[in-house]
């Protein structure tokens, strides 16, 4: 279907035809008629440096929550009210109104057992999909496209905005690629050199042979992404911050007909031991105006219903605030997920009982590896079984 | 094949590289002379490599006893907070001190292989702790005992602030035992997994039990914590203490068993070779676990010079980098710049990825990785006056594509943040002051390359400057370099 479509846009006369319409019609062009739904994409916002959830989702009657919090409490006012118990972060305004549009769902206490309070290895649990007594070298979405991509030429199914890819996107055959912007993954893989050394290579030696062809998919996958990203370069005004630059990449090559179904971008750090308040808002705002755009441009262009943004962080925080205004370490914490084609929406299961700790941290409810096998499976059709290495029973939100 | 390729490969895997001043040596000379040659320049004592001092130990000077200790800090509990705080406060700026520190002996000591081993230890005992006192003192014991006793080496790896601390094993008590300790210990340091079973690691965790340390001196037992029942531990019965399971760990063959078979998967070759692996590992557990011989075995055997050993391992970050220090002598103009392209390879020492430590092989490379690597000896080399375009009836500049452009900007921007270096080129001309200049692309491909077949000269020479025979050996060994070729050793 995919190089179907590539072959309509190459010779077809509509794409011909768009040329002659006049530049201001454009505008109102929905872009549906070049790019059909049904190609599902999964857009992962990574909040690194874990991210306090209970000022994200805020139980605004929860007494416990206001006597654990005597200053950092984020108080009913204030918030934006999802339901009579919960509330939003002030600057959370796109999820608010995603939440009244029936767009966003959000899942409560979500972590891991024995969950561990170092950020790296809490992370690398949420990459590689482990138990937390477990070490693998993959991430799940590296295994996601080893059994996605046996024979994939080009392996830009999953793509993180990033200059360093991360462990989640590695795969024992495959990874994904990772690239700040189009054009200098383009550029730097472009040059003559490579390209000369590559066309005069004769395979022989099995590792050699590894890094040549690496490097050769580099440079057609960059090229590829290049002219993908050219060919409807998002014309939405996003704000000029480091996540507003990756969810521009990201929307223009999501409304390209490009093969990703994967786009990775990580926002941080979240690790507030010192005045949350301010730095929590600040990354919120810029997350906010980001994804208000990104948003409006998908629904402009009919892809909502075909993208699902998720968000996650390693951990969340402890119920009580330290005594620097801010918050230390903790463990469960919610998930955001935002899509126009959501089967269930809104908050889908009960707020952190704040009562009900361990040592002063949440208990968590719900595995984080059942939400990876809903996406997976659900989302993705893929084989969550083969690529999580155990069945798990799956949630009902999409 | 050539004896040359023969010593360059054991000072790849024994070392990081053939240095500069070895070059023209590595014809005529015997590999098994080579290797006692390498195995002399490891044998002194390693000089501590130091950067932060432990400021609780002179606050704590010349106090004695555990109630007069006490009392001490209740009455200074501020100036102790202080100290600490400082000592955090510097951590960050003195583990990148200890990285560089390191990464020069790496590039500059003749122990190459007690380094290289080090180095290898460093990824098997992997510990990711901020404490820059703590690593530093790890790192001592590591270099101390690398070439010594397994079991010494286990022990001091074990009794370090810096693991007891990784491991949780000061959380690790009588009433509320934390087993991340235990486990470890026989999981990644000893038997590998499979080799005991959930009780075992249950046991073995209350053995443990006081095993902590203090600020002042370093490990302690701390005997109010420990639990000192009888524990039944791999079909043994005993009042066992930490020592005790160490020991029982030692003297499990599988130990050795496990221990060489990752010597081999890191030294010759990643997919382990069990006729190769079993008696060489028989060996080191009747040496009593001596790791010098041990090595000793492995790079005397015929068989570490098979052809299907040699070109074909991934250089790890740190590898690659400091064999081309070694190559040509660099002067970074910012020591940081080696820390930027580790973090950028994906290999940063003192903070592995995680208990398990760098996994190698091809996990090192993804597209982004790779064109990084491609990049290095380029960015290094941008100061230099020589020039790596392609010279056509195009003029330079001129002649290069948007992207070629594009990718120029980035590496410059890749330079402020990394910096570029200074090459010492004169010695390594020396290297080619007899040889012909029809012979010159063959010579350096041979000295730099492992692999059977180099890049074809017809196509590197479209990239090199030939305006002077200086130019171009400097610019032949900069794109050498930046080829998939030169990743491997």
């Amino acid at each position: 279907m995919l190089i179907k479509r590539r072959t309509f846009l190459q010779t077809g006369s509509l794409a011909t035809a768009s040329l002659l319409v006049p530049k201001f019609m454009k505008a109102f062009e929905p872009q549906q008629l070049l790019v059909p739904p049904g190609n599902k994409t999964l857009v992962v916002i990574q909040f690194s440096g874990g991210n306090d959830g209970l000022n994200t989702v805020v139980p605004i009657t929860n007494d416990w929550y206001y006597r654990g919090r005597p200053t950092l409490n984020i108080s009913a006012e204030k918030a934006h009210t999802l339901t009579t118990d919960a509330g939003l972060h002030p600057a959370l305004t796109i999820c608010k109104e995603l939440y009244d549009q029936g767009e966003l769902a959000i899942m409560n206490s979500v972590g891991y057992p024995n969950p561990d309070r170092s950020h790296f290895r809490s992370m690398d649990i949420w990459h590689s999909a482990s138990e937390s007594n477990e070490y693998f070298t993959t991430g799940w979405l590296g295994r996601y496209l080893d059994e996605q991509c046996k024979n994939c030429t080009t392996p830009t199914q999953a793509l993180e905005v990033d200059d360093v890819l991360s462990l989640v996107l590695k795969g024992e055959q495959n990874k994904g690629l990772a690239l700040r912007d189009p054009k200098g993954l383009y550029g730097v893989s472009s040059g003559r050199y490579f390209k000369s050394l590559h066309h005069a290579h004769e395979h022989e030696e099995e590792t050699v042979d590894y890094l040549y062809k690496t490097m050769s998919e580099t440079i057609s996958s960059a090229e590829y992404i290049y002219r993908q990203s050219q060919m409807h370069p998002s014309a939405a005004q996003y704000p000029s911050t480091k996540t507003g630059k990756s969810l521009k990449t990201i929307a223009s090559l999501i409304l390209s007909d490009i093969n990703t179904r994967v786009y990775y971008v990580s926002l941080g750090s979240f690790d507030t031991h010192v005045n949350q308040a301010n730095q929590q808002t600040k990354l919120f705002t810029e997350l906010n105006d980001a994804l208000s755009v990104f948003v409006k441009d998908l629904k402009q262009n009919r892809r909502f219903e075909d993208v699902m943004i998720m968000t996650f962080s390693e951990f969340g925080r402890r119920v009580k605030q330290n005594a620097s205004n801010g918050t230390d370490h903790g463990t469960a914490n919610n998930m955001f997920f935002i899509s126009g084609g959501l089967r269930k929406k809104g908050i889908l299961n009960p707020l952190p009982d704040l009562q009900d700790l361990i040592a002063g941290d949440l208990k968590h409810q719900v595995d984080f590896k059942t939400v990876y096998a809903t996406i997976l499976r659900k989302w993705l059709n893929a084989d969550d079984r083969a690529i999580l290495g155990k069945e798990y029973a799956l949630h009902d939100f999409i | 094949m050539t004896q040359r390729k023969r010593n360059q490969h054991l000072l790849w895997r024994s070392g990081f590289g053939p240095a500069v001043h070895q070059i023209q040596s590595l014809d005529q000379q015997d590999p098994s002379a080579l290797w006692n040659t390498i195995l002399k320049d490891s044998e002194k004592a390693p000089v501590k490599l130091e950067v932060a001092e432990n400021r609780l130990q002179s606050l704590f000077e010349g106090i004695e006893g555990e109630a007069a200790m006490r009392q001490f800090q209740k009455e200074n509990k501020e100036a102790i907070a202080e100290q600490v705080r400082l000592m955090r406060q510097s951590s960050r700026e003195d583990l990148k001190k200890l990285n560089h520190l390191w990464m020069n002996e790496m590039v500059h000591s003749p122990a190459q292989l007690r380094e290289k081993v080090s180095f290898f230890w460093h990824g098997h005992f992997a510990c990711r702790v901020m404490s820059a006192f703590q690593q530093q003192e790890l790192l001592h014991t590591i270099r101390t005992h690398a070439l010594g006793n397994f079991g010494d080496l286990l022990r001091g790896v074990s009794k370090s602030p810096a693991m007891l601390a990784f491991l949780n094993n000061q959380q690790n008590r009588k009433r509320s035992p934390n087993e991340n300790f235990a486990r470890e210990v026989m999981e990644l340091f000893t038997l590998g997994r499979g080799h005991y079973t959930e009780t075992d690691v249950k046991e073995a965790a209350r053995a443990f039990t006081g095993w902590s340390y203090d600020s002042k001196s370093g490990f302690e037992f701390k005997s109010y914590i420990h639990d000192d029942g009888v524990k039944n531990f791999m079909g043994r019965t005993g009042r066992f203490t930490g020592d005790d399971i160490i020991n029982i760990l030692l003297e499990q063959k599988q130990t050795a068993r496990y221990i060489t078979e990752k010597i081999y998967r890191f030294f010759v070759h990643e997919k382990p070779d069990a006729e190769k692996i079993q008696p060489l590992a028989d060996d080191f557990f009747k040496s009593g676990y001596n790791i010098k011989s041990l090595f000793h075995n492995l790079f005397s055997a015929d068989w570490f010079y098979d052809s299907k050993n040699i070109g074909n391992r991934i250089k790890s970050p740190v590898e690659y980098m400091a064999g081309i220090r070694r190559f040509v002598p660099v002067t970074l103009d910012n020591p940081n710049s080696s820390l930027v392209f580790q973090h950028a390879l994906g290999q940063v020492l003192f903070l592995p990825p995680n208990v398990a430590g760098w996994p190698g092989g091809r996990s090192w490379i993804d597209s982004s990785s790779l064109m990084v690597r491609l990049q290095l000896p380029r960015i290094w080399a941008s100061k230099e006056d020589f020039t790596l375009q392609l010279k056509g009836d195009d003029d330079v500049e001129m002649g290069r594509t948007p992207e070629e452009m594009q990718a120029a900007r980035k590496a410059r921007n890749f330079i402020s943040r990394a910096g570029a270096a200074d090459w010492n080129w004169e010695p390594v001309w020396k290297n080619y002051a007899d040889t012909s200049r029809e012979r010159l692309y063959e010579e350096i491909a041979a000295h730099l390359l492992q692999t059977k077949k180099a890049p074809g000269k017809q196509v590197v020479e479209l990239y090199v400057d030939k305006s002077s025979r200086e130019h171009y050996i400097s610019s032949t060994i900069i794109q050498l370099m930046s080829t998939p070729e030169y990743q491997v050793c």
